[in-house]
């Protein structure tokens, strides 16, 4: 077991920076997840660090050793591919024995260490089965029994869990998370569902076009993100752009939004602020008022959607549409077309350099 | 309501007449290996006599032996050469790549009155000459594109994830290759070296330019006997053929189907 350190690192293709001076560091023992859009360079960046690609220029380091002109096979990492890849001529236990088998480790070795494989991922019995008579969570497992037979020094995770379906995929982040935390394997898992990423991680790294945005715990970036793409891809976010007041800044219809949050600007810089939607209240009337929310603002709802436990209201104001999500927990709701007060706190508003 | 069925009536006729006139021939020959005449005359007597004066006929014994020998060796020879050519042409990216592959298909197309005149005049030329050797040669040049073309298109269904997922578990290139990628394409690399035999074994014009008069292989033998005097012996050998050439392409369309399979 060992940490990941990427310094510097730069990849190009052609003309196109697929990476572009990414520097970080992953602990050891931690879970971090690598989000983006595609052709943000997620999956290049892994790549390097598995060592099927070498980077142009920068440094990677695994426990301390630097492996960026080291090729895959020789860097002792454990990877699980987007599709699974199980070799479709081998049973289940030859799957997970292939590590093993090919480093020459005696035939009692490996059927105890594959034995052992296949029982972390609750797949004892399945040993003796085809790859192709498994359901794609088996095969999830098999992959992931694979990997890690070998005890690596690192877990490299490609999307493994783009190609299951919704409740599978939930079942499988708990089931990868008790196995990672089980053998305490530094692991790095690259993936663009953000709900993926803010579940199962210690930390994550957004990242765009090539680009390191933000990185950080998942709490500290869905509460205090650093940009407008960190705010709108990793949750929702209500983005006002106006000037900055020092503590704020003032919309171009003069109206002051208060933040205590986020960067320190100068006042009268070009400056965001972003609110989440679960952040505001909504009401009817202005009378009532809690004494934190000092932000307030009036709209008219053009758009309910009801989800059960919670509904999103669509709210018109002055030519921005904002999004409140209110759980459920009384039977009134606004209808569309109603008049309403916005009010949240300065705490829930974050304030952001323009980009 | 009368239509389809008069079309479906002529399409069954279709079908009989094409395999009476594929079959039909061979089945007659085949039985008249076994007929007393060797004028075709019936009714039919069953003798093997012919069989067991094949047996005594030497010359058409070794040029039996002969065919085998070089079909096997070029087989052996095409299947390796070319699965590794395939290999190369899967995995790397270089010059004239492309020009190379576009190369594969003229040999299959070129007429192979002309591939063996060109090949006689040309061996001649370098000093090879003619014979069993000059045979096997131009055997192997004959086959080899079919074998590639046969192994590469497998490849395409080939997954590289695989060979990623092969070298992050610490294998080396030979042991992804032995190991994951080999017996992936393995069904290709079979039907391939079924081609290659078939290409080899019943090659006339090629090996009747490059053959000796001593020294000839199966097809030219024949030829070389029905000119001086047609005896049932040729049908006896040709029977013998044809049951292992219909064998062996049974094994191909078996192996074929098996490489549709996922």
């Amino acid at each position: 077991m060992a940490g990941v350190q990427v310094s510097n690192v730069s990849r190009s293709f052609g003309a196109h920076k697929a990476l572009d001076d990414v520097s970080i560091d992953f602990a050891d023992g931690g879970f971090y997840a690598l989000l983006g859009p595609s052709g943000s360079g997620k999956t290049t960046l892994l790549r390097q660090i598995a060592g099927f690609d070498f980077p142009d220029s920068g440094r990677i380091a695994i426990g301390g050793e630097s492996v960026e002109r080291v090729p895959v096979e020789k860097r002792r990492i454990g990877m699980v591919f987007q599709n699974y890849a199980l070799f479709p001529n081998m049973s289940v236990a030859d799957n997970v024995a292939f590590g093993l088998s090919v480093r020459g480790e005696a035939k009692a070795v490996i059927a105890a260490e594959v034995q052992a494989a296949l029982d972390l991922v609750q797949l004892g019995k399945l040993g003796g089965r085809r790859p192709h008579q498994l359901s794609g969570g088996q095969r999830q497992r098999v992959a992931l029994a694979r990997a890690i037979v070998t005890k690596p020094r690192v877990l490299l995770l490609d999307e493994p869990l783009g190609a299951l379906d919704k409740a599978l995929r939930v079942d499988m982040q708990i089931e990868l998370k008790r196995i990672q935390r089980e053998i305490g394997i530094t692991t790095i898992f690259v993936t663009h569902d953000q709900e993926e990423a803010l579940t199962m991680s210690d930390r994550i790294g957004i990242l765009r076009d090539g680009r390191l945005v933000q990185e950080g715990p998942p709490e500290e970036i869905y509460d205090r993100p650093k940009s407008e793409f960190a705010a709108t891809f990793l949750g929702d976010a209500n983005i006002f752009r106006g000037d900055s007041t020092g503590n704020g800044i003032r919309l171009a219809d003069g109206t002051a939004i208060a933040a205590g949050a986020g960067a320190t600007l100068a006042a009268g810089a070009k400056a965001s602020c972003a609110v989440r939607p679960e952040r505001i209240r909504i009401a009817t009337d202005a009378g009532v008022s809690n004494a934190t929310d000092t932000n307030v603002l009036k709209g008219q709802v053009s758009k309910r959607i009801f989800a059960g436990n919670n509904s999103t209201y669509f709210v018109d104001r002055a030519g921005q549409t904002l999004k409140v999500i209110v759980q459920n927990t009384g039977i009134e709701r606004l209808s569309e077309g109603q008049d309403v007060v916005l009010r949240w706190s300065p705490e829930s508003t974050v304030l952001i350099a323009a980009s | 309501m009368a239509t389809t069925r008069v079309l479906e009536w002529l399409g069954r006729l279709y079908i009989w007449l094409l395999l009476a006139f594929l079959y039909l021939p061979i089945i007659i020959m085949a039985l008249m290996s076994f007929n007393v005449s060797p004028f075709y005359q019936l009714p039919f007597e069953w003798t093997t006599e012919w069989y067991a004066s094949l047996w005594q006929n030497d010359q058409l014994i070794a040029a039996t032996w002969n065919s085998v020998e070089i079909a096997v060796i070029t087989t052996i020879v095409c299947t390796v050469l070319g699965s590794a050519a395939s290999l190369a042409l899967y995995r790397y990216e270089f010059r004239g790549k492309k020009f190379l592959q576009a190369l594969l298909f003229p040999p299959i197309a070129i007429p192979w009155l002309i591939t063996g005149t060109a090949m006689l005049i040309f061996f001649f030329g370098v000093g090879i000459g003619r014979g069993l050797h000059a045979i096997l040669l131009g055997h192997v040049a004959l086959a080899l594109p079919y074998v590639i073309v046969v192994v590469s298109a497998r490849l395409q269904t080939f997954a590289p994830e695989l060979e990623e997922a092969a070298r992050s578990l610490g294998a080396n290139q030979w042991q992804v290759t032995w190991r994951v990628t080999l017996p992936w394409i393995m069904p290709g690399v079979i039907a391939g070296g079924l081609f290659a035999f078939a290409v080899s074994f019943d090659q006339f014009v090629v090996s009747y330019f490059l053959a000796t008069p001593g020294q000839t292989t199966l097809p030219v033998e024949i030829y070389a006997a029905i000119r001086k005097g047609f005896t049932p012996e040729i049908n006896a050998v040709s029977t013998i053929i044809i049951v292992v050439s219909m064998a062996l392409m049974l094994l191909t369309a078996r192996f074929f189907k098996f490489g549709g399979e996922k």
